[in-house]
């Protein structure tokens, strides 16, 4: 591993730049080439459905790097550049005219949004995955009065709260009648629902969109059950699809993502990271791919330690966050469907607690809400695997029974 | 080693303190408290570490 003098990373968002800098800051003196297919240098996602979206914050605040910073990596930085092959058995990567060769490969393309079927001609329809994304969708919504959000996931909800911030009326389309919240499923779904409603949201959940209304531009949804919903903007929040068409053909094993070892290897000298990447986990033996910015920043810097070192990395614990309507949501860990949420602080009727997915008598997963310092505390006794010792015991009665 | 944070991009994720309990804290919203802006060398690997896993780049650590 440690002999490879040409590194070559494709995908210049978290994963990709933290790659960069883990390298470097390991000690790796050979050449690192960067490659990029947008023209803006690397940003964070997170920040894009929050504060961009709100205008609280301009998109240069979603930054990853500042110039000085990106300079100091010594890396041939490749924007507006799309890798178009991979040959796995030459070492090289095909980016417009030119083929790239590498000693080790670090594939970090993402994920693109999913488009709504049948409104390719029709203006006021977005999806948001990109800072471009948001600075349209954010022009659009400064003209806009009725904003319809499709899709029950993390996403949806953000881009409903942050359009509840700036004033539009909001109506939040869930063909699943349930809201979903990143690792945390479905478990959280009547809080999120309450949090919408309480702050002026239209919930439809468990209808589809069978039509979508207008000439030249959106005018209204038409939801399965026949109600016709005006909205001047339409958001697409309805999941998204691993990058990996350049990569066919290449004999890299591809299902849903790019299937990797534990330690992110796809095929020999080539590797995987972030939102493309299916991993394996040793302890469940389920190769799981996860769409966080945490994960893609822990996976990028145990690629890039075990290129330079040759040393393992820890398994990566998902660990996520959002925030809605001021109130904090954070997560770390597993959360079985099966097994109900046991409040360990706090109390969801006070908006403020911490709950825990207990597995076969082992805390697996904790979910705090608005209660940074104890969820903190609860991580750190999950980490250690002790019982959870917080002010109030884990109670048997789980979250939902109480609501 | 000269330690800064940016408590308006801070998410209150805690990994800092997680990382380097002895250099953050939180408070009640959250947020990073600085406990000690120029520590010695002793703890730079922790202040390098906890600023690499920092999911918003709040913390910055400069010689």
């Amino acid at each position: 591993m440690s002999d490879a003098t040409r590194i070559v990373i494709v995908g210049a968002s978290v994963a990709g730049l933290t790659t960069a800098e883990t390298l470097r800051a390991e000690g790796f003196t050979g050449s690192i080439t960067l490659i990029g297919d947008e023209i803006h240098a690397p940003y964070g996602r997170p920040p894009l459905s929050k504060h961009v979206l709100t205008g609280e914050w301009s998109p240069d605040q979603a930054s990853l790097s500042d110039p000085d910073e990106l300079a100091a990596l010594d890396l041939r930085l490749m924007q507006g550049a799309r890798a178009s092959s991979l040959d796995v058995a030459a070492h090289t990567v095909t980016v417009g005219d030119e083929v790239v060769r590498y000693d080790a490969l670090v594939i970090a393309t993402g994920v693109r949004a999913r488009r709504m079927a049948g409104t390719r001609d029709l203006a006021g329809v977005h999806s948001l995955r990109t800072v471009d994304d948001v600075v349209a969708l954010r022009t659009e919504l400064g003209a806009a009065k009725h904003v319809a959000v499709v899709g029950a996931g993390v996403l949806g909800s953000e881009i409903a709260a942050a359009a509840r911030k700036r004033g539009l009326d909001v109506t939040l389309v869930g063909r699943s009648s349930e809201l979903r919240l990143g690792q945390v499923g479905t478990h959280l779904s009547s809080l999120i629902a309450a949090l919408h409603r309480e702050n002026g949201v239209d919930l439809r959940l468990g209808f589809d969109v069978t039509q979508v209304l207008g000439e030249g531009r959106v005018s209204a949804i038409v939801l399965s059950d026949g109600t016709v919903v005006p909205a001047d903007v339409v958001v697409a929040a309805i999941g998204s699809l691993p990058a990996t068409e350049w990569l066919n053909g290449s004999g890299l094993t591809l299902a849903d993502g790019i299937v990797c070892d534990s330690n992110g290897l796809a095929a020999p000298d080539v590797y995987a990271i972030g939102d493309v990447a299916r991993w394996r986990d040793d302890l469940t033996t389920a190769y799981t791919r996860a769409e966080h910015h945490l994960k893609a920043t822990e996976q990028a810097q145990a690629v890039a330690r075990l290129l330079v070192t040759g040393e393992e990395s820890p398994a990566v614990v998902p660990f996520f966050w959002s925030e809605l309507y001021g109130t904090k949501i954070q997560a770390y860990g597993r959360f079985p469907a099966d097994e109900p949420l046991r409040t360990i602080a706090g109390e969801p009727g006070d908006g403020r607690f911490v709950a825990a997915s207990v597995e076969d008598g082992r805390v697996v997963g904790v979910v705090g809400w608005n209660m940074p310092r104890d969820f903190r505390l609860a991580r750190a006794d999950m980490v250690a695997s002790a019982a959870p010792a917080l002010s109030s015991p884990i109670t048997t009665d789980p979250i939902g029974a109480r609501l | 080693m000269q330690i800064t944070v940016n408590t308006s991009a801070c998410v209150g994720a805690g990994q800092c303190v997680m990382t380097a309990e002895d250099l953050f804290d939180q408070d009640d919203d959250g947020i990073v408290m600085l406990l000690d802006d120029s520590p010695d060398s002793s703890h730079e690997a922790g202040a390098r570490r906890a600023a690499s896993l920092c999911p918003a780049r709040a913390i910055k650590v400069t010689d």
